[in-house]
């Protein structure tokens, strides 16, 4: 009973001592609702994304238990049919593309460039409810019959076909891009007309160069999907024909315009999880990121040439050999900035001062499972292994690689990273590692296998399979068992720390970077005083123009100064 | 559960030539997966915070070194960008002496159409090696035709021809999968590609097949007509006859239809296109779409009245006028299909059991 007292004087006091900050500034309801605080709208970003990203891996674990045995354990065709699409649609329009922009990017780059918010604060709070509305939507139509076309909505299955609620869904994916589009755009103009005094665009974090990149892919790419999404609804509801050729269209039209966005999506999923990591790694090797400016570079070449590879994904359709044959070499080329970015995340550690924090080993896992599922990329830019792998559980994998294994590990990597900042409490470390090794572990029993069973040549969305594939499912599904306790368990630490975690203090990383600057939770206005930046982006020691190290960081860490030379550390 | 098969096996000569690349992709893969793996290994343990290791002068930057990484990516990626493609080329355009099927998908069977007037479902029975090209189309949605052990897919659309080829080298069954997703049973549409000796194909072929007859064919009390052959006798039931006749001249009205095929076409908008079978096929069902320079417009649309299997036939006449074949039958009769159901297919397709 006393000890219970003396908590709750403890507790009281905790709450006397803490500073007012956004989250506790005000606290109704409508305080909440009609926010325009960026940090607040990324708060109820990451309440959505979640729920979206739980459901999602319900609906994949529905399929991973059903293909234990080759002819199915509880769901019909047409139920097995609309479980895999719900996983599709679910997580690339309601968790992959939101995630870290409009969660992490939402919250972190008005803090990282300076700035008191986003430069459109009433579109960001806009693009929430949109974002909310098609989440709505897609899962109305999810729950209330639900819809068989796979997320990819090929014609004219999609258009005349399938008797599913396919309009609806589209509509959700339609109101969707509308969100993305308003997020993309604030950034931009807040990267262009926000950053603090000094600041110059060579100074930006490289997290700020993936949000920019990311956003200029969104800008122009969501249109012309939303437009097509569009195009399906006329045919579908009003028979004009557009796809279908038996009212006079075309069903490869749709292939390429669906594809000369969908491709693009994929480096607005991994860009910013791309971006994560530069931040990631340099704080916990206490290193500039090697080679800052070929990074940034290679992100702005990324989205460029993003726009110009979809055909690759057609190889196997009606597109001529030679227009196969330009997209191959494209897809080829577009490899090269991301193998530079792998190498140069791993050579930033050389003679930096490396901490396996929780987020490292995120960071890691990304680096790992990023690599293979960029080297697998090859095998279907390829043409002629394309047309044996296409379609397979290779493809199958191999998008997993990249999808969870970058941009979900660059979610999490990004999520423990900041939350300290976002919440002002630490969680608990070791669950932390515990749940970056049992994703790490989890994730690949679940695919590795499904690269063999592709070569081996089972399609994707099959309920039924041959019997000599079903030792590979078997595998792959106990795996996705590993992997979702891998993901349940940062809910349950990071909810649990928002109460009895310790004080995180304004910079528990001791990283270079103006959100480290102000306090955590950070103000409602983020800074007290507009912060003036005289230092250059990950400066943890001074380096003369040579590369050499000449002294102290000029970023006023607000403990003692980070300065990783060889004489300090033998004293340590 | 059967026991773990590493690799499918390779049927076909293509299957062999893609296995190297493969294989030699998959080394690649492991030796840089391993480099990657091993480099943040070494840095993170010897550079981890607090080990007593020379942390002075370091480097932030080095072009050189972005160079010796960037520039072998960049050449071996262009290697095997070189290697695939040749290969692809390769099986891209079939070879002019190949045997061809003729292919239907749809929700949810294959329908194959030989040259000899054999119709088959969910099943084609084809000659060791003997090159062989699939010309194939949708009568609804996209499908792909999808053949793992001759390494090879291609879709399947409504609408358009699409081909693939091959050469199998090896007798035997193997599946056929559709592998583009197309509803329901999608995962049920497949059948077999059946690998016969020359002798046991021809065996096949003189007792017909001895597969359930396929509606849209045509029997004559001497048995099931050629393909051609049946596309002569559709030709002259929708009256085609009447405005182009079979012989060199044609009528006033329609033209002579003697060397149509490959033949180069001047369209009324001033293109020209070759008359290929796609061609053939909208100048039958769409003739609007690809009228002539000098053409009255009078040729009514067959859209709508015509199967996909009797465009096939009909372009099989099409292109057979003018050659001096007889029109000649000499195929026994066969039995009707039984009903397919769901159970049934899937027992055909993965329970090893033959379809009835």
């Amino acid at each position: 009973m006393s000890t219970a007292t003396l908590k709750d004087v403890a507790k009281s006091h905790d709450k006397v001592k803490e500073p007012l900050n956004y989250l506790n500034a005000t606290n109704t309801i409508k305080s909440w609702l009609f926010t325009v605080d960026h940090k607040r709208i990324a708060i109820m970003y990451l309440v959505a994304v979640s729920v979206a990203f739980l459901l999602g891996g319900l609906a994949a674990g529905m399929i991973r238990v059903e293909l234990t045995v080759p002819k199915g354990q509880f769901l019909t065709n047409d139920a097995y049919n609309k479980v895999f699409t719900a996983h599709g649609v679910i997580m690339i329009f309601f968790f992959l593309i939101p995630a870290v922009p409009a969660v992490l990017g939402n919250f972190i780059l008005p803090l990282m460039l300076g700035a008191r918010d986003l430069a459109f604060p009433r579109l960001n709070l806009l693009s929430l409810y949109v974002y909310s509305a098609a989440l709505v939507m897609g899962l109305a139509a999810i729950i209330g019959g639900g819809v068989d076309t796979g997320w990819t909505f090929y014609t004219p299955y999609s258009s005349v076909y399938s008797n599913s609620n396919v309009a609806l869904t589209i509509m959700a994916a339609f109101v969707a891009g509308f969100s993305s589009i308003f997020t993309g755009l604030n950034f931009i103009v807040t990267i262009h007309k926000m950053r603090a005094p000094g600041m110059t665009w060579f100074k930006m974090p490289l997290f700020a160069w993936a949000m920019y990149a990311t956003s200029v892919i969104i800008m122009l790419g969501t249109p012309v999907v939303a437009i097509t999404l569009a195009l399906v609804v006329v045919e579908r509801t009003l028979g004009f024909g557009i796809f279908s050729p038996e009212i006079g269209g075309d069903p490869v039209l749709f292939q390429h315009l669906f594809w000369f966005y969908s491709h693009p999506a994929v480096y607005i999923m991994v860009l910013p999880a791309m971006g994560v990591i530069n931040e990631v790694i340099a704080a916990n090797s206490k290193k500039r990121i090697f080679g800052y400016e070929f990074v940034a570079f290679s992100t702005m070449a990324i989205a460029v040439f993003g726009f110009i590879v979809w055909g690759h994904h057609m190889f196997a359709s009606s597109q001529s050999m030679y227009l196969g044959l330009v997209f191959s070499v494209l897809s080829f080329l577009v490899a090269v900035p991301s193998a530079v970015k792998i190498f140069n995340w791993a050579t930033t550690m050389y003679k930096g001062s490396v901490e396996l924090t929780s987020h490292m080993l995120y960071a890691f896992g990304f680096l790992g499972l990023f690599t293979i599922g960029g080297l697998t990329g090859l095998y279907l830019s390829s043409l002629a292994t394309d047309i044996h792998l296409t379609a397979t559980y290779f493809v199958v994998a191999h998008f997993h690689y990249v999808m969870v294994g970058g941009t979900a590990m660059g979610f999490l990597a990004g999520l423990h990273f900041w939350w300290p900042k976002m919440t002002g409490r630490m969680y608990n470390e070791v669950w932390g590692k515990v749940s970056a090794v049992l994703v790490f572990l989890g994730f690949n029993l679940t695919f590795l296998p499904q690269f063999v069973v592709g070569y081996l040549g089972m399609p994707r969305r099959y309920h039924f399979y041959p019997p000599e594939f079903q030792l590979w499912h078997v595998m792959s599904t106990g795996g996705a068992f590993v992997l979702g306790v891998g993901f349940l368990l940062p809910v349950i630490y990071l909810l649990h720390s928002l109460k009895h975690g310790e004080q995180a203090g304004n910079n528990p990383w001791r990283a270079v970077g103006l959100e480290w600057l102000t306090t955590s939770p950070p103000d409602t206005h983020n800074f007290h005083e507009v912060p003036v930046v005289t230092w250059e982006a990950y400066e943890y020691f001074q380096e003369s123009h040579h590369g050499g190290d000449v002294g102290p960081s000029r970023f006023p860490f607000d403990d003692e100064a980070v300065h990783v030379s060889s004489d300090e550390e033998v004293h340590v | 559960m059967n026991e773990l098969q590493l690799a499918p096996i390779a049927a076909s000569e293509y299957a062999g030539e893609v296995d190297k690349l493969f294989w030699v992709m998959n080394a690649l893969t492991v030796v840089f997966t391993i480099i990657v793996m091993a480099l943040i290994a070494f840095l993170a343990v010897r550079y981890r915070k607090g080990t007593n290791v020379d942390r002075s002068n370091p480097t932030t930057h080095n072009t050189l070194l972005e160079m010796t990484w960037t520039l072998p990516a960049l050449v071996l990626g262009l290697g095997v960008f070189t290697w695939s493609s040749r290969l692809f080329a390769d099986v891209y355009t079939p070879p002019k002496n190949a045997r061809e099927v003729f292919v239907i998908g749809k929700q949810w069977m294959w329908h194959a159409q030989h040259s000899d007037g054999i119709r088959e479902n969910n099943e084609i029975h084809v000659p060791v090696n003997n090159p062989v090209k699939l010309s194939m189309i949708s009568q609804d949605v996209i499908h792909a035709f999808y053949v793992p052990e001759f390494r090879i897919q291609r879709h399947v659309e409504p609408g358009r021809y699409t081909s693939m080829w091959f050469t199998p080298t090896r007798i035997g069954k193997y599946r056929a999968y559709c592998n583009v997703y197309c509803g329901t049973q999608h995962s049920e549409m497949g059948g077999w590609v059946v690998v016969q000796s020359r002798e046991d194909f021809e065996k096949w072929q003189a007792g017909g097949g001895g597969r359930p007859f396929y509606p849209g064919g045509i029997s004559t009390p001497n048995g099931d007509l050629s393909l051609a052959q049946t596309g002569g006798t559709l030709f002259r039931k929708y009256q085609c006859a009447s405005c182009h006749v079979d012989g060199p001249k044609g009528s006033a009205k329609g033209g002579s239809l003697v060397g149509l095929y490959k033949s180069l076409r001047q369209l009324s908008d001033g293109s020209k296109v070759v008359a290929d079978e796609g061609y053939i096929r909208s100048a039958i069902l769409n003739p609007n779409d690809v009228r002539l320079a000098n053409s009255t417009g009078s040729m009514p649309a067959y859209r709508g009245s015509l199967s996909e299997s009797e465009v096939i036939a009909l372009i099989a006449y099409i292109k057979d006028i003018g050659s001096g074949k007889p029109l000649e039958g000499g195929r026994p009769d066969s039995v009707a299909p039984a009903a397919n159901t769901n159970s049934q297919q899937w027992r055909y397709m993965y329970g090893g059991e033959q379809y009835q």
